[in-house]
């Protein structure tokens, strides 16, 4: 079994209009075997930037733990928030670092950006960015949720309409990955409010 | 096919071990406390390589009572957790400790709590948990059987059970088990489980 499906995981964001959604699954597992169905896998590192980190659970969280450091000190020294743009490539470069002992980790990065415009990207687990204009998926249902999500995407969706796009694609995805699952966790962003709710879905 | 289980109740947390030292073949030992008090609040149930097990427990319980004695005040549970699992984490890529551990805690503020911390220093904080070929069994159990506000002795029932289905269908089992308890009056042994039904604990030449 591969080191990213040691913990079994799902993530997914997408682009609405003047707003995202960024998604994921609540199970723990160690390869067969389920110790959690609560487990955090989207991270808040500012009011409107997310990261949701997929893969080896360890290095999810030791990753989100250097990315609030590095996201903190920068705060202390421009007094201000960072560009989701920027802490993408600030995730990139971390990762890169560690280009031959790398983070088991594959991020999922949402945020709004200059003029509340939003921004999605994801990368693999060596910093290779990949921007999208729609939507991106990561985890070990990332094959299922391409799917999902490419059938149920529209472009310039409302909230409430993101947001049961989003829940759909993600519970749809995961019943076919036995690794994801056990419910989801959706945060939804506009530019005045943070809405976050958890689904019930197959509890398997 | 070591075991460690945990339980968190109403105001306090069971975290019970079986007491087997055995090294292939062989069982060096069959009273070996794997439940560590780490201070007065404060229980870690460790499973694993035997060397790593006693040498990491006790470098986070004498690291435990350093900050003590430099701050005057002991260390909250999850900053305990927290602590442990940094350890774990910055030597998984150096020099890695198999351990796997369970912390458990009560702090005056917050009440019982209890933390998983796998050898690779995943890290949640859960009601129930079990390590080992042992938790195949008593998950599941724990899942039924649990409820989040039990009584002592519900919650003693409840790993008494687990003990049970350990023994009988895990082969190989161990048979002697070790509980303990943490709550506002602090971490100490509960009680044992030893099972004295089949075969001798004696040496064979001990004169009957």
């Amino acid at each position: 079994m591969s080191i990213f499906e040691y913990n079994g995981s799902a993530v997914v964001a997408m682009v609405g209009k003047n707003c995202f959604a960024i998604a994921s699954d609540r199970r723990l597992g160690v390869q067969l075997q389920t110790i959690a169905t609560d487990f955090q896998r989207v991270f808040k590192i500012h009011d409107k930037l997310y990261i949701g980190l997929s893969g080896l659970a360890t290095d999810a969280q030791t990753l989100y733990q250097r990315l609030v450091f590095r996201h903190k000190l920068y705060q202390l020294r421009e007094e201000r928030d960072m560009k989701p743009q920027t802490f993408a490539s600030l995730v990139s470069a971390l990762l890169y670092e560690k280009r031959f002992g790398p983070y088991f980790c594959q991020p999922v990065i949402a945020g709004l950006g200059e003029d509340n415009e939003p921004f999605i990207c994801t990368m693999d687990c060596i910093g290779a960015k990949e921007l999208a204009k729609d939507f991106v998926v990561s985890g070990t249902a990332s094959e299922s949720l391409y799917g999902a999500c490419e059938s149920m995407y529209k472009p310039n969706m409302e909230p409430e309409e993101l947001f049961e796009t989003i829940s759909q694609a993600l519970l749809s995805s995961v019943d076919r990955d036995c690794l994801s699952g056990w419910g989801g966790y959706v945060l939804l962003v506009t530019p005045t409010e943070v809405q976050e709710r958890v689904l019930k879905g197959r509890m398997d | 096919m070591e075991c460690v289980l945990g339980v968190v109740g109403r105001d306090f947390a069971v975290v019970a071990a079986d007491t087997s030292a055995v090294q292939s073949i062989l069982v060096h030992k069959t009273d070996e406390d794997k439940v560590m008090v780490l201070d007065s609040h404060k229980l870690m149930g460790a499973s694993g390589e035997p060397g790593d097990r006693v040498q990491f427990t006790e470098f986070i319980q004498k690291n435990l009572h350093l900050y003590q004695f430099r701050n005057n005040i002991p260390l909250s549970t999850a900053a305990t957790a927290n602590f442990t699992r940094g350890e774990l984490a910055t030597a998984l890529r150096k020099n890695p400790y198999s351990v796997n551990i369970l912390l458990a805690g009560f702090d005056s503020d917050v009440g019982a709590s209890m933390y998983y911390i796998d050898y690779i220093a995943t890290f949640h904080k859960i009601e129930k948990g079990a390590f080992g070929y042992g938790s195949y069994f008593c998950l599941s159990l724990m899942d039924k059987l649990y409820r989040p506000d039990m009584s002592v002795e519900e919650a003693v029932d409840l790993v008494d059970k687990c003990i049970k289905e350990i023994r009988l269908r895990l082969v190989v089992a161990p048979q002697n088990f070790i509980i303990k308890i943490v709550d506002k009056d602090g971490a100490r042994e509960y009680a044992r489980r030893a099972d004295t039904s089949n075969s001798p604990s004696d040496a064979a030449t001990v004169t009957a």
